[in-house]
C-alpha cells in the first residue's frame, strides 16, 4: 500500500487499519466488476429491444403508441432519481458518523422511493397487459417486458438488500463489514438510475419520437 | 412422460427412465440407454459404498466439501472434470461406432447402433459436457490451484464465493448426469439453436435440462471470472508487478476478463429461450415476431470468446512448461503478454464467423472474416515464441513435453483449418459439415486437453506430494495424440466429401472406410483415458518412491516451487517479497534460496463452511424442479437460496487463525528436510533420487 | 511431416472422382459449376499460403527436439537468451504479411462469390421451401413443383430463393455452390450455374430432427434440350395445392410422404403441377402479422404454423 490517502475516505474504516482497507478495496472492486458483467446483460437486452422494434417484431400486437404512458414513466423517473439523491443521505451519515438511527432513516426513505417506483411500474404493466400488451403477444413485447422487468427486479432486489442492511445494522451494528456493504449498495442503487436513464430514453422516448 | 402434470411430482412418472424403453423394444439403442443409466446408478452406489467402507464421509465433508481453500477447490474442479470426461469420451466412442454402422438408404428407416433420436442426444450431451463440464472445470480448477501460488497470495480474493462457484458448476453437471437416468436430454446440439429447441418442435424436458445446467453453471463461471480478476488485481504479493507475473497468470487474467464479459451473453440467450419455453414469450419463435437470428448472435457473442477462454490457460501452461523443461528463459515475455491480451480483445469481434451462411451481406462477412484471420497473428507469434524458447535449450522429454510437441504439430493443422473456415467463400461449403467438427476438435483437443493434462502432470506433485509416473504419462500422451489423429483426420476428409455434422445416417458407401478409421481412433481415445487413470493409480501405489517433499521437482522458476509438496494450506509461511520476474529462479541464482523467514506471524485463513454445499444442493433442486415442472420445489429452493445468502450476510464470520508457532514448526521441518537432502541434477529428474530438491547451480531460466 | 503427408493424401483422396458409384457427386472438390470451382481453387490457394507459417513448425519442432534434447544435445546452450529484436520483427512481421495477403484474397473471393449476386442475365427462377426432411422446389414460370429433385439447364444461371416452413435449415449443393440458411418468414438466395451435365447431391446441413440424415435431394444438371424434355415429362398427376402441401408439411421423409399422398412408396422424385403461383410468398406470409389483423387468418392456411400433426391412422378414425 503506497498511500492510504484517498482510500474510501467516506467509510471511516479506521485510519490505521490497513487490512480493513485492503479487504474493502478488493470487495468494492469485485462489486464493480460484477456490475460491469450486469451491464453487459442490459446492453444485450437493449440491443435485442432495438432489433424487435419494427413491424415484424411487433407482429400486429399493440405497439408503443398504444401502450406507453409517458406521464407515469416520468413519475417513475422522479421516484428513482430522488431515491438516488436520498442515498447521498446514507453516504453522508456514514461519513460523518451520524449514528445508526439516521442511517436507517435514510435507508428507509430510499426503500420507500424505490417502492413508489415499483408501484407505478407495476400498475403500468397491469394496464398494458389489459390492453393486450402481454409479453406473449409479440417479440417486441417480450423484449420490452424482459428489459424493463429485469430493471424492476433489480430495484426490488435493491429494496430487499436495503432491508437486509437495516437488519444487519440492527443486529451487528455499523461495523466495517456493514460499511463496505453499504458503499456497495450505494454503487448498485446509482447503477439502477443509470440503467433507467437508458430505458427512459431508448425504450420509451425513441419509439414515440 | 405421459398424462397430466401432478402438483406433487410435476411431469415425473415411472415411465421416464430408459428402462421403460428397454421393456418396450429391445435393441442396441435401448440397451445402450439402459446400460448408461445403470452405470450411473451402480457408480453412485459404488461411490457411496466405498466412502462408507473406508469411513471417508467425514474427511470428505470436513477437508474437502466445506473447504474454502482455492487449492482444494481447484482439485475438486479437476476431479469433476475427469468424471465428466469419462462420460464424454465414451459418448464419443458410441457415436463413432454408430456412424460406422449407419450406412443406410433413403427409403429405409435409419439403422446402426443407436436410434437417430438417441444419437442426437449423444452429440448434444457430448458437446455440452465437453465444453461446459470438462474443459471449463479443468481450466478453472487449474487456475484455482496455481494462480494464488504463482501470485504469492494465500487464497482467492473471495474464497467462499469460489466455493459457491464450484457448487453451481457441480449442480449443472449433476443435472446433465441425472438426465441419463431420468428423462431425455435435448437433441439440438450443444448450441441448442431455436426454433428447433422451442416448445413447438422440442416439447418435453430435454432442452430444459440443457437450459438449467447452463444457466446454473453459467452463474458459477461468471462469479469465478470476477474472483480471478479481483485476485489478480488486488491480491498479488508485494513486488509482484503485473509485468513480473508468470505467463499463466496473464492468461488467467485474460480468462477472467472474458468470463466477465462473455458469460452474460450466454445467460441472456438461455434465459430468453427459457422464457419462450416456460412463459410463452416470442424471442426466438417462428411466428409472432420472434427472431431466431438473435439467438445465434447472442449465443456466439458468448461462444466465440468461450473458445479463447478454453485455449488461453493452455497457452499459459505451455509457456510455463516450455521454459522449465528446456532449462531456459521464456522467449519473448512481452510479446506473449501482448499476444494473449490481443487474442482476448479480438475474440469479442469475430462472433459472426459462426454463421457466415445466415444471409447477411458480403461486406459484413468480409469484415468478420478478416477479423478472424487477425486472431491468427498473435496465435502464430505465441507458437513461434515457444519454439524459440526451446531452441538452444536442453529439452527433457517428459510427459508434459510430449503433450507440448503433440500440441505444436496438431494445433497448426487446426490453425490451418481455422484459416480455411475464416474465408466466407469456403465456409459456405464446409460449414455444418464434419470438416467443422474436425476443426474445433483439432484446436480443442491438442489445445485445451493436452494443455490441461500437461498442467495436471506438471503441478500434480505440488498438490499431492508425489510425481506422476513419467513413462505412463508419456504413454497416455502418445495415445491421446494417436487417438486424435485417427479420430479426426478422417472427419476432415468426410467433411470435404460433404457429410453434414450430426448425421444419424448417410448413403454414400465411400464414407465407410473413413468411418472405420475414426472408430479405431475413438478406441484409442478410450485407451488413453484408461492409461491416464492407470497413471494416477500406479503413481499412487508408488507414492513413496515418487515423493518430492522438497517441493521443486522440475527446478522451476516461479513462486509456487518455493514451497513444500504437498503445499500447506497457507501456501507461504510468510508472503514473499518479489524482486524480479521468475523470482524463485532469481533467488536460486543468488544462492541459498531456502533461507527461513526472519519471523513468523499468525495466519488468517477462511473458515470452513457448508455455504457452497447448501447453495449447490438448492441450485440442483431448483434446476431439477424447473425441468420437471415441480413448481413447489422450485419456489422452495429459490427461497432457500435467497435465505441462505441473507442469513450468511447477517452473521459475523471469524477467520480461522493458524498460530505462528504451528507455521514455524512445519516450516522449520521443511527447511531441515531440504538442507539434509541431496540436490539432484536434471539427469536424475525422473529417478527415485528426485526428492524435489534440485541442484541450484544448474538452474537457468 | 507424416501428418502433413496424411492431410495431403486425405485431400487428394477426397478429390479423387468417386469411382464405381460416382453417379451422384457430393463434394465441391469435383465442381460441376463455376462457383464451386472457384471455391475449391480458393481452398487450395489458402492452404498453399498458410503453409509458409505452418511448415516451419512441422519441420522445426522435431528438429529442435532432436538437436537440443537433454540426453544428447548437439547445439549451443544459451539459457538466458530471451529476446532478439530482429526475431521479434520476423515473428510478428511474417504472420502480418501473410494475413494481409490472405485478407486481400478473402475480400476478393467473398465479394465475387456472394450468393446474392446473379451470375448472368435471365436466370432460371426456382423457389425452395424446406420442410421437415424434404425440400419442395417450385418453378413459378414453368408452373411445376417437385419434391427432392432440382433440375437445372447447363449453362443458364439459376436464382434459387429459399425459405422454410419449419425450423431453420441450411441448403448445400456442394458440387455447385455453398450453403445458405433458410428460415421461416424470411427468404435467402443462392445464385449458381452448372457448367457440365451430371447429378449432384443436395442436402440440409442443419440438424432438424430424426429424419435429418435422409433429407437429401438430387440436383440434375441437364443439357438445355434435355431440360426442356424434363419439363414436359410425366408428372405424378398431383397438384401442389393447399391439401397436398399440408400433407407434405408433416414430419416425414420423401418416401413416406409419397405413400401419405397415395403414391407408390419410393425415393423417386415427385413432380407436380403448380396449384397457385404464389405458394412461396404465402408460406413466408404465414409468419407475418403486421397489423390490423387483415392477414391473421393466413397463419392457419397452407398447413398452418407450428409442428404439424402426424398422419392420422386410417383404421382408428
Amino acid at each position: 500500500m503506497s498511500s492510504n490517502n484517498g482510500l474510501y475516505p467516506g467509510l471511516n474504516l479506521g485510519s490505521v487499519h490497513d487490512e480493513a482497507h485492503q479487504q474493502a478495496e478488493a470487495t468494492v472492486f469485485g462489486f464493480w466488476v460484477f456490475l460491469m458483467s450486469d451491464l453487459i446483460i442490459f446492453g444485450i437486452l437493449f440491443a435485442s429491444y432495438a432489433s424487435y422494434l419494427n413491424p415484424i417484431g411487433m407482429a400486429g400486437a399493440p405497439g408503443p403508441q398504444a401502450l406507453f404512458n409517458l406521464k407515469s414513466v416520468a413519475i417513475q423517473t422522479a421516484f428513482l432519481l430522488f431515491g438516488g439523491v436520498a442515498y447521498a443521505g446514507v453516504s453522508l451519515s456514514m461519513k460523518y458518523d451520524h449514528g445508526a438511527k439516521k442511517l436507517i432513516g435514510w435507508l428507509l426513505i430510499c426503500a420507500l422511493l424505490g417502492g413508489g417506483f415499483l408501484f407505478f411500474e407495476i400498475s403500468d404493466f397491469i394496464d398494458q397487459a389489459a390492453k393486450g400488451g402481454k409479453p406473449q403477444a409479440s417479440g417486441w413485447l417480450s423484449s420490452y417486458w424482459l428489459l424493463v422487468g429485469l430493471h424492476g427486479f433489480h430495484v426490488f432486489s435493491g429494496i430487499v438488500w436495503i432491508l437486509a442492511m437495516v437488519g444487519q445494522i440492527l443486529t451487528r451494528g455499523v461495523d466495517d463489514v456493514v460499511k463496505v456493504r453499504l458503499s456497495m449498495l450505494g454503487v448498485f442503487w446509482h447503477f439502477l438510475d443509470l440503467i433507467w436513464v437508458g430505458i427512459f430514453s431508448f425504450v420509451f422516448l425513441v419509439p414515440l419520437a | 412422460m405421459s398424462g397430466q402434470s401432478s402438483p406433487t411430482f410435476g411431469n415425473l412418472d415411472w415411465e421416464v427412465t430408459p428402462y421403460t424403453d428397454l421393456l418396450e423394444h429391445v435393441n442396441s439403442s435401448t440397451i445402450i440407454g439402459a446400460g448408461a443409466a445403470s452405470v450411473l446408478v451402480l457408480g453412485a452406489f459404488a461411490g457411496i459404498a466405498l466412502l462408507t467402507y473406508m469411513r471417508w464421509w467425514k474427511p470428505l465433508f470436513r477437508d474437502w466439501l466445506t473447504s474454502a481453500d482455492a487449492k482444494k477447490i481447484g482439485i475438486m474442479y479437476i476431479a469433476l472434470a475427469l468424471v465428466m470426461m469419462a462420460r464424454g469420451i465414451i459418448e464419443g466412442l458410441v457415436m463413432r461406432a454408430h456412424q460406422a454402422t449407419a450406412l443406410g438408404a433413403l427409403d429405409k428407416a435409419e439403422t446402426g447402433l443407436v436410434a437417430p433420436d438417441h444419437f442426437a442426444q449423444l452429440f448434444s450431451t457430448h458437446g455440452t459436457i465437453m465444453i461446459f463440464f470438462v474443459a471449463m472445470p479443468l481450466l478453472i480448477g487449474l487456475i484455482n490451484f496455481v494462480l494464488p501460488q504463482q501470485l504469492g497470495a494465500r487464497d482467492m480474493a473471495f474464497p467462499v464465493l469460489n466455493q459457491v462457484s464450484l457448487g453451481l458448476t457441480a449442480a449443472g453437471a449433476g443435472l446433465v448426469m441425472v438426465s441419463l437416468l431420468i428423462g431425455d436430454f435435448g437433441t439440438g446440439g450443444w448450441t441448442m439453436y431455436p426454433p428447433y429447441t422451442g416448445l413447438d418442435y422440442s416439447p418435453g424436458e430435454g432442452v430444459d435440462y440443457w437450459l438449467w445446467a447452463i444457466l446454473i453453471s453459467g452463474v458459477g463461471s461468471t462469479l469465478t471470472g470476477m474472483n480471478f480478476a479481483v485476485t489478480i488485481f488486488k491480491s498479488r504479493a508485494p513486488g509482484m508487478h503485473l509485468m513480473r507475473m508468470p505467463l499463466f497468470c496473464w492468461t488467467s487474467l485474460c480468462v477472467a476478463i472474458m468470463l466477465i464479459y462473455a458469460m452474460p451473453a450466454l445467460t441472456v440467450s438461455s434465459a430468453m429461450l427459457a422464457l419462450d419455453r416456460y412463459a410463452g414469450f416470442h424471442f426466438f419463435t417462428n411466428a409472432s415476431g420472434g427472431n431466431m437470428m438473435n439467438y445465434a448472435n447472442i449465443f456466439w457473442m458468448f461462444g466465440h470468446p468461450e473458445v479463447y477462454i478454453l485455449i488461453l490457460p493452455a497457452f499459459g501452461v505451455f509457456s510455463e512448461i516450455s521454459s522449465t523443461y528446456s532449462g531456459k528463459r521464456l522467449y519473448g515475455y512481452t510479446s506473449l503478454v501482448i499476444a494473449s491480451m490481443s487474442i482476448a480483445v479480438v475474440s469479442f469481434m469475430v462472433w459472426l464467423h459462426h454463421f457466415f451462411t445466415m444471409g447477411q451481406s458480403a461486406g459484413v462477412n468480409i469484415a468478420f472474416g478478416i477479423a478472424t484471420m487477425i486472431i491468427g497473428i498473435p496465435t502464430g507469434v505465441k507458437i513461434y515464441d515457444w519454439m524459440a524458447t526451446m531452441w538452444r535449450g536442453r529439452v527433457r522429454i517428459t510427459a508434459p513435453v510430449v503433450y507440448l510437441v503433440g500440441f505444436f504439430l496438431l494445433f497448426v493443422i487446426g490453425g490451418l483449418s481455422g484459416i480455411i473456415l475464416a474465408n466466407p467463400s469456403i465456409d459456405y461449403q464446409v460449414h455444418n459439415t464434419t470438416f467443422l467438427v474436425a476443426h474445433f476438435h483439432n484446436v480443442i483437443i491438442p489445445g485445451v486437453l493436452y494443455g490441461m493434462l500437461a498442467g495436471v502432470h506438471y503441478w500434480f506433485p505440488k498438490a499431492f506430494g508425489f510425481r506422476l509416473d513419467e513413462s505412463w504419462g508419456r504413454r497416455t500422451a502418445l495415445l491421446f495424440v494417436g487417438g486424435f489423429i485417427f479420430t479426426f483426420m478422417p472427419l476432415y476428409v468426410l467433411g470435404l466429401m460433404g457429410l453434414p455434422r450430426r448425421s444419424p445416417t448417410f448413403q454414400d458407401p465411400d464414407f465407410l472406410p473413413w468411418m472405420y478409421i475414426a472408430s479405431f481412433g475413438a478406441v484409442l481415445m478410450l485407451a488413453a483415458l484408461f492409461c491416464l487413470l492407470w497413471t494416477f493409480w500406479k503413481s499412487y501405489r508408488h507414492r513413496m518412491s515418487l515423493s518430492v517433499p522438497g517441493g521443486d521437482p522440475w527446478n522451476g522458476s516461479s513462486l509456487e516451487w518455493s514451497t513444500p509438496a504437498p503445499v500447506p494450506e497457507w501456501t507461504f509461511a510468510s508472503i514473499p517479497k518479489v524482486q524480479a520476474r521468475g523470482d524463485w529462479g532469481e533467488t536460486k541464482r543468488a544462492g541459498d534460496p531456502w533461507r527461513a523467514p526472519d519471523s513468523y506471524a499468525d495466519i488468517e485463513m477462511p473458515a470452513n463452511t457448508a455455504h457452497g454445499l447448501i447453495i449447490a444442493g438448492m441450485a440442483f433442486a431448483l434446476g431439477f424442479a424447473m425441468v420437471w415442472h415441480i413448481w413447489w420445489l422450485a419456489a422452495l429452493s429459490f427461497f432457500a437460496i435467497t435465505a441462505a445468502l441473507i442469513w450468511r450476510g447477517m452473521r459475523v464470520i471469524e477467520p480461522r487463525i493458524i498460530p505462528a508457532r504451528q507455521v514455524e514448526e512445519e516450516d522449520r521441518r521443511f527447511r531441515e528436510y531440504v538442507a539434509g537432502a541431496t540436490p539432484i541434477t536434471r539427469a536424475d529428474e525422473e529417478s527415485e533420487r528426485n526428492r524435489g530438491v534440485p541442484d541450484c547451480s544448474e538452474f537457468a531460466g | 511431416m507424416f501428418l502433413l503427408a496424411g492431410m495431403t493424401a486425405a485431400i487428394a483422396l477426397a478429390m479423387a472422382p468417386a469411382s464405381a458409384h460416382g453417379v451422384v457427386e457430393d463434394s465441391f472438390l469435383q465442381p460441376m459449376g463455376p462457383v464451386a470451382a472457384e471455391q475449391s481453387k480458393h481452398l487450395l490457394r489458402v492452404i498453399g499460403i498458410t503453409m509458409i507459417v505452418i511448415l516451419p513448425v512441422l519441420i522445426g519442432v522435431p528438429l529442435i527436439l532432436w538437436r537440443y534434447r537433454y540426453r544428447k544435445p548437439r547445439g549451443a546452450y544459451s539459457p538466458e537468451w530471451e529476446y532478439s529484436e530482429k526475431l521479434e520483427y520476423a515473428l510478428w512481421g511474417v504472420p502480418v504479411l501473410i494475413v494481409i495477403v490472405l485478407a486481400g484474397w478473402l475480400w476478393h473471393s467473398t465479394a465475387k462469390l456472394d450468393p446474392y449476386q446473379q451470375l448472368g442475365p435471365d436466370p432460371l427462377q426456382v423457389q425452395a421451401i424446406g420442410l421437415d426432411w424434404k425440400w419442395v422446389f417450385i418453378y413459378p414460370e414453368q408452373g411445376i413443383a417437385t419434391v427432392d429433385e432440382l433440375a437445372i439447364p447447363v449453362g443458364r444461371p439459376v436464382q434459387l430463393m429459399l425459405t422454410t416452413d419449419t425450423v431453420m435449415q441450411s441448403m448445400l449443393i456442394a458440387p455447385l455452390t455453398g450453403q445458405i440458411y433458410a428460415m421461416p418468414g424470411m427468404s435467402t438466395q443462392l445464385n449458381f450455374s452448372a457448367s457440365r451435365a451430371g447429378t449432384a447431391e443436395g442436402e440440409n446441413t442443419q440438424f432438424n430432427g430424426s429424419g435429418f440424415g435422409r433429407q437429401k435431394f438430387k440436383v440434375r444438371a441437364l443439357d438445355p434440350d434435355e431440360f426442356d424434355r424434363w419439363l414436359d415429362g410425366p408428372d405424378s398427376g398431383l397438384t401442389l395445392d393447399e391439401a397436398t402441401y399440408a400433407t407434405l408439411r408433416r414430419q416425414s421423409v420423401l418416401a413416406d410422404a409419397k405413400s401419405d399422398l397415395g403414391l407408390e412408396r419410393s425415393t423417386g422424385p415427385l413432380v407436380m403441377s403448380l396449384g397457385a403461383r404464389d405458394v412461396f410468398d404465402r408460406v413466408i406470409g404465414k409468419y407475418h402479422r403486421t397489423g390490423n389483423g387483415e392477414n391473421a387468418a393466413d397463419a392457419e392456411a397452407w398447413g398452418g404454423i407450428g409442428l404439424p400433426a402426424p398422419a392420422k391412422q386410417e383404421s382408428g378414425q
